[in-house]
């Protein structure tokens, strides 16, 4: 009996003693899941969620503060994506953050630009090139179409052009199958 | 010959149609007025413009230059002048325009300097660089560049080289006519890919429904100092694919996700061979190739055309006939209807194959999915199409992935054999399309994440040295007040403070007295005067602003 005891009193201190250990030694650092669910974001950076960009709108979903269905960018499909990683039901994307949109990039008429340097500070992601009183110009392969930049221009400058399907960005289409008619 | 062949999964025997285009001898195309090149014609990179608009371009001349190591030039195939560079229609499916090189002919036909090449004193990378400029790149159908494939690595060695003169696709007939009519000239070139790739076997496989190419190639074989062995293999559709045709010849399968050279086997086509021997024996660019066009037309047969040759010049070439119900690039099992008849034949047409009612009925429409798995049987890949089809229909992309969607050759077995006529490869392409799409949409996410946290570490940073740099200014001036008033070294904090403040009053003063007004000096009495007023009228309001606010509270 008193044997039985002891055992179970020295096997506790042990597994104690390594679990919290472990806990120590295995620190995940930040929130694995705002992880994954920043790998679903678009990455758009646009704030469009009300948050100031995907990491922080990631670590909302991550904590319970915020719903799946904020991110215009990511679409209907991005919004099934946290659906089925967060194992939650899918809903319809919130209408009030604004609705998806072609993907375009942005433009500026560098005719009108006078170099105020307001978008550049504006770009979240640094996509804009050009200093103050010198013309601005947008790196495309850069510009993630986030619009943050169209509203600080004092010339309206800069306008958002939509992406044009060319050939390398050409997708094979869904095949439109005619079902036979049953009668 | 008793070499003992294999044999490869699935795969059909649809009816041959070779005798239609394989009678009549190869005509050279005439001098269309106009010819289109494109500047995307093979896999890797678009070639780059080197000509401008209104330069005269002769025969054979660079006009667009290799950009990269996956990527080979285009020439010029006639002389004349340079119309246009820009946006054209090319042979795709899509029907949209890319940038192509459009030039007027001269009608001269005017060749450049061509030099041949002494292949076996050339440094071997030398030798690829040239064969990369002269835009060689696989006829077979993938047209991959022929330079790489042609670069046995360090780790890499190639025992076997393989040519391909399967051409098991129905209809068509460029390979065998080549090989009836150039096997010496095929066999030269396989003699530089062998010198390149350092291959010790050299297997040419050949379908057993062209004999004639058979007897061609074998009385070439027997005429070169090295040992060719030329098998013909049955015919059985898709044994002219690169890995159906490995896998026929050695036994050996490639697996998944690996290359051929991963087991010691580089494929080429026998257009390939041709072309190359060309390029080196001859100093001729790959500006022309074979073509079959047949189906719905008075003479199906074959003609060497020059690259940019609009389909509907060859289609008149080889007689129109009414009731076309559309053309297809390629045969009747991998071949991609063409949206416009004015596109130009590249380097990937080997066959331009009229469609009529009578010849390809309408397929009936389709029905669903019963599971039959006669396409699983009928597939050479080894793959389970009815699965893929589920999950592309369904969008489930990442299983598709997971059941070796991106093994599948495209080769229309299972569409064939599909008793409810799905559209399955058309699935299949559509899948690895959005998959592509896919992963570009990840790489540029990934990008803008990464740019958009150096962005937040830069404004931190930025931030962090502004702050840095003030205190360090702030430290410096304490430091140098500690030791000016060296007597009242002992103050405290607040007197120290206290002394920046008057310091910094005196320098405002002091700033204040430097703008006074520089213009007093050699004024002339009555100006002086009448400043001496206005001052005077000055410290008059200042006396009375002071005082008001006495006078108002009483």
């Amino acid at each position: 009996m008193l044997a039985a005891i002891w055992v179970m009193v020295i096997l506790a201190i042990v597994v104690g003693v390594v679990l919290g250990w472990s806990a120590v030694r295995f620190k995940v650092e930040g929130n694995p899941l705002a992880e994954k669910i920043d790998a679903i974001l678009p990455q758009t950076q646009c704030g469009q969620c009300g948050f100031p960009g995907c990491r922080p709108y990631a670590e909302a979903i991550a904590s319970g503060e915020a719903d799946i269905n904020l991110c215009p960018p990511g679409g209907e499909e991005g919004m099934k994506k946290l659906a089925e990683l967060l194992g939650v039901e899918p809903k319809p994307l919130d209408e009030t953050h604004g609705t998806p949109k072609p993907k375009s990039i942005a433009f500026i008429d560098e005719q009108i630009c006078i170099g105020c340097t307001l978008c550049i500070q504006a770009c979240p992601v640094d996509a804009i090139s050009g200093a103050a009183k010198q013309m601005h110009t947008i790196i495309a392969s850069e510009c993630t179409g986030c619009e943050l930049c169209v509203a600080p221009c004092p010339v309206n400058c800069i306008s958002m052009v939509p992406i044009a399907e060319d050939l390398p960005r050409w997708k094979w289409k869904h095949p439109v199958v005619m079902l036979k008619k049953m009668s | 010959m008793s070499r003992k062949l294999f044999k490869f999964k699935g795969g059909v025997h649809p009816p041959e149609h070779k005798a239609e285009s394989n009678k009549r001898p190869i005509h050279t195309a005439p001098l269309p007025p106009k010819l289109v090149i494109p500047l995307r014609q093979h896999i890797g990179n678009p070639a780059k413009p080197v000509v401008e608009v209104g330069d005269h371009v002769l025969k054979g001349q660079l006009i667009g230059a290799a950009d990269g190591y996956i990527s080979t030039a285009v020439h010029a195939s006639s002389s004349g002048t340079v119309t246009a560079i820009g946006p054209a229609l090319v042979p795709h499916i899509s029907g949209l325009p890319d940038d192509c090189i459009t030039i007027e002919v001269d009608g001269r036909d005017e060749w450049i300097a061509r030099t041949p090449l002494d292949y076996r004193a050339m440094e071997p990378a030398n030798l690829r660089m040239r064969l990369r400029d002269m835009g060689i790149a696989g006829l077979g159908g993938a047209v991959f560049p022929s330079a790489v494939k042609l670069d046995p690595g360090a780790a890499h060695h190639c025992p076997t080289l393989i040519i391909n003169g399967g051409e098991c696709e129905p209809w068509i007939t460029c390979d065998d006519l080549l090989m009836r009519t150039r096997a010496d000239g095929i066999l030269q070139g396989v003699a530089i890919m062998r010198h390149l790739l350092g291959s010790t076997e050299v297997l040419v496989g050949i379908e057993d429904n062209k004999p004639e190419a058979i007897a061609a190639m074998r009385v070439a074989a027997a005429k070169m100092d090295f040992p060719v062995e030329v098998i013909a293999v049955p015919a059985h559709y898709p044994g002219g694919g690169a890995k159906q045709m490995i896998e026929v010849l050695t036994g050996k399968q490639v697996p998944s996700g690996k290359l051929s050279t991963d087991i010691g086997i580089q494929v080429f086509n026998v257009g390939t061979a041709y072309a190359l021997a060309r390029a080196v024996h001859h100093g001729e660019p790959l500006i022309s190739r074979l073509v079959t066009v047949t189906g719905h037309v008075l003479r199906p047969q074959n003609f060497e055309v020059l690259f940019g040759t609009p389909l509907h010049w060859l289609i008149a070439l080889a007689g129109e006939r009414g009731g076309t119900t559309g053309v297809l690039m390629g045969g009747p099992m991998m071949g991609l209807p063409m949206p416009n008849l004015d596109v130009p034949v590249v380097k990937a047409t080997n066959c331009i194959l009229v469609k009529s009612a009578e010849l390809f009925p309408p397929l009936p429409k389709a029905l669903p999915c019963i599971r039959c798995t006669r396409c699983a049987d009928a597939c050479p890949a080894e793959l389970q199409p009815q699965e893929l089809f589920r999950f592309a229909k369904s969008g489930d992309f990442g299983r598709a992935q997971e059941y070796h969607l991106f093994d599948c050759i495209e080769c229309g077995c299972c569409s064939y054999v599909c008793p409810s006529h799905i559209p399955l490869v058309d699935y299949y392409r559509y899948a690895k399309s959005e998959i592509w799409a896919r992963e570009k949409e990840k790489r540029a996410s990934d990008l803008a994440r990464d740019r958009h946290e150096f962005r937040l570490f830069r404004l931190e940073r930025e931030k962090k040295e502004k702050a840095e740099k003030l205190a360090a200014k702030a430290q410096a001036k304490r430091a140098e007040m500690a030791t000016e008033p060296a007597a009242e070294g002992a103050a405290s904090d607040t007197d120290a403070k206290k002394a920046l403040i008057a310091a910094a009053l005196a320098r405002a003063q002091a700033k204040k007295a430097e703008v006074a007004p520089k213009n007093t000096d050699n004024l002339s009495p009555d100006t002086q005067h009448e400043i001496e007023e206005i001052e005077a009228r000055r410290a008059k309001i200042r006396e009375l602003a002071r005082q008001p606010l006495s006078e108002d509270k009483s």
